[in-house]
């Protein structure tokens, strides 16, 4: 089975910097690490060739420092890894990033299945994988919280839903974002870092994937951010003062007096 | 101007649930009746699948048109074949702006049926304009994972695309005066991906988006102890615990607990956060009557959300509120 696996560097922490003028992500100087959710669809992803035979290839769009992070994606089983790097990539939003993703996918030849992390932690918007798979014309599955049975024909999937979950079989090819609690993954072995660090990774640029420049980063994206704030708090803040039991006995008073707590 | 709907109107996706359409769309079509306003334009609620009643339902929450898409019974919604139905409709009608709940189905639908019409889309919006000048919508939600809320546009591309949360904008008072313009659409045999095998319904966890009384736990509680007294306090007040994400990620408390941008968006009469800092993705999904801050950290993000701020220990204060000093 031949597996895709699409992964993001993120910033490690909270704190991010934007750029004042076209107002993304600053991603130079910041400590960046696997997006967490993307970690759960890399162990999936090595699982299912465990058990099934085949190869794990990840992908990923982002600066050329991301390399590093596809050494470690290595480290813990995948086959190979493709950088899709290019300053004409920068600015993308999710529509031109899955847009250069279908590009490169299609270039390396579509896989019987795609994994992507149920959402990146930088933007939170969960729209790449979805988007992915339209632009591939295949179907997707979202929020997976387990793969009960594959192989090159179908898969049976457990999806979260709003009311709890549902099973359902999905033809493949086909493109599944996975919840964090698919499985634990793995740590990489000291042999395996080795293996990452000696592995040639793939760089792909936009002339590579035969992108038109227009239709590429900033430039291929249809929304822009126009404006960036600090949110305006429109709450009356009333302090309480005292000991803990004296803040805890007059907050009681208040809410009691604006019938809240009997 | 075709049977009736004109182009460059204002839609909105309609959900059907299990239990008939998800309440959300009705709070984004009384915001939609708000844009369309100031945009002199009229709102068409769209349903793929549904019945003359729940039409009505939708134009009584402010759809001068409902836009009924007869598609064969489905087992279970399908993201691809809404995904044609709706880039039919839209493709045939034009609208200019594309309203979805951001319910686990539509957070699925709208990125796809976006890629599949070229279009931008912005996940879960707190805030919807229209920009005077322009005419375009000015689309607010929490961003880069900073206190920062952004505003993002979609200027070039039709429809402008954007998801809300459930509770993030209030449930309009249905006026059943107004008139029901129905507009069926056939369309034809749909190819489905998936067969259905089983649903398995939640278990006996409450449910936090329909709580009146929210204890909600973060990273500042203290340890174990301290959440058991918070979820005693739920039970005596009548209501349930929640939680920020720090301690959903670190496995101490269940994801369906989760209040957020990335969880829950809650509703309670009153809210109680404990030991929580208030980054604003948490703070985006609290919509309470009452909020209550506790926080040893006098700079806690959080006391500017509140109504009440208490700075003090969280266990000192579950001990005093449960009287077990």
């Amino acid at each position: 089975m031949k597996i895709y696996v699409c992964v993001k560097q993120v910033p490690a922490s909270n704190e991010t910097l934007l750029d004042p003028v076209t107002h993304t992500i600053i991603r130079e100087g910041t400590q960046s690490i696997l997006n967490p959710f993307d970690a759960y669809a890399v162990e999936e992803a090595v699982r299912i060739k465990k058990r099934c035979g085949g190869t794990v290839t990840a992908f990923s769009m982002g600066i050329p420092s991301a390399e590093g992070m596809l050494r470690r994606v290595i480290a813990v089983g995948a086959d190979e890894a493709v950088l899709l790097t290019d300053r004409a990539f920068a600015g993308s939003d999710t529509l031109a990033t899955a847009r250069t993703l279908a590009a490169a996918l299609k270039h390396q030849g579509l896989p019987d299945l795609i994994l992507c992390g149920r959402m990146a932690t930088d933007g939170d918007t969960a729209q790449v994988g979805p988007m992915l798979a339209e632009c591939l014309d295949i179907p997707h599955v979202s929020d997976v919280a387990e793969i009960e049975e594959i192989n090159e024909k179908g898969c049976v999937v457990r999806k979260m839903t709003d009311d709890g979950y549902m099973r359902l079989r999905v033809k493949l090819p086909a493109l599944l974002t996975v919840l964090k609690e698919i499985n634990i993954p793995r740590l990489p072995s000291v042999s395996g870092v080795i293996h990452g660090e000696k592995a040639e990774i793939v760089r792909m640029t936009r002339e590579d994937l035969g992108i038109d420049p227009e239709k590429s980063g900033l430039n291929g994206s249809a929304t822009r951010v126009v404006r960036t704030e600090r949110p305006i708090m429109t709450r009356k803040t009333t302090w309480i003062d005292g000991t803990a039991a004296e803040q805890a006995e007059r907050l009681k008073k208040k809410l009691q007096e604006g019938g809240l707590i009997c | 101007m075709l049977n009736g709907i004109e182009s460059g109107g204002l839609w909105v996706y309609c959900e059907q649930g299990t239990d008939g359409i998800r309440p959300v769309a009705c709070e984004l079509l009384g915001q939609a009746a708000r844009l369309a306003e100031t945009m002199k334009k009229t709102v068409t609620a769209v349903l793929i699948g549904g019945t003359e009643n729940q039409a009505a339902a939708l134009a009584a929450c402010g759809a001068d048109h409902v836009l009924l898409a007869e598609i064969p019974a489905e087992e279970l919604p399908d993201e691809r074949v809404h995904t044609a139905v709706m880039k039919k409709l839209a493709e045939k009608y034009s609208p200019a702006i594309l309203l979805l709940g951001a319910t686990a189905f539509g957070r699925s639908l709208a990125p796809r049926l976006a890629a599949g019409l070229g279009t931008g889309l912005t996940a879960d919006c707190t805030g919807l304009e229209i920009d005077p000048e322009t005419g375009l919508l000015r689309q607010t939600r929490p961003a880069f994972g900073g206190n920062l809320m952004a505003t993002i546009i979609c200027p070039e591309r039709m429809p402008q695309m954007a998801t809300v949360r459930p509770k993030v904008f209030p449930m309009p008072v249905p006026d059943a005066g107004r008139p029901l313009r129905l507009v069926r659409e056939k369309i034809g045999a749909t190819k489905h991906c998936f067969e259905f095998m089983e649903k398995i319904p939640a278990g006996d966890e409450p449910d936090i988006g329909t709580a009146d009384v929210l204890i909600s736990v973060g990273q500042g509680i203290g340890g174990a102890e301290n959440i058991a007294m918070a979820e005693e306090l739920a039970r005596r007040l009548g209501g349930t615990i929640s939680s920020s994400r720090p301690l959903v990620d670190s496995g101490i408390m269940p994801y369906a607990r989760q209040v957020g941008q990335t969880g829950k968006t809650v509703a309670p009469k009153l809210y109680l956060a404990l030991g929580i800092s208030g980054a604003i993705q948490h703070m985006a999904g609290v919509a309470a009557g009452t909020i209550v801050a506790v926080n040893t950290d006098p700079d806690a993000p959080v006391f500017g959300y509140a109504d009440y701020a208490l700075q003090c220990d969280c266990g000192e204060f579950l001990r005093a509120m449960l009287n077990k000093n």
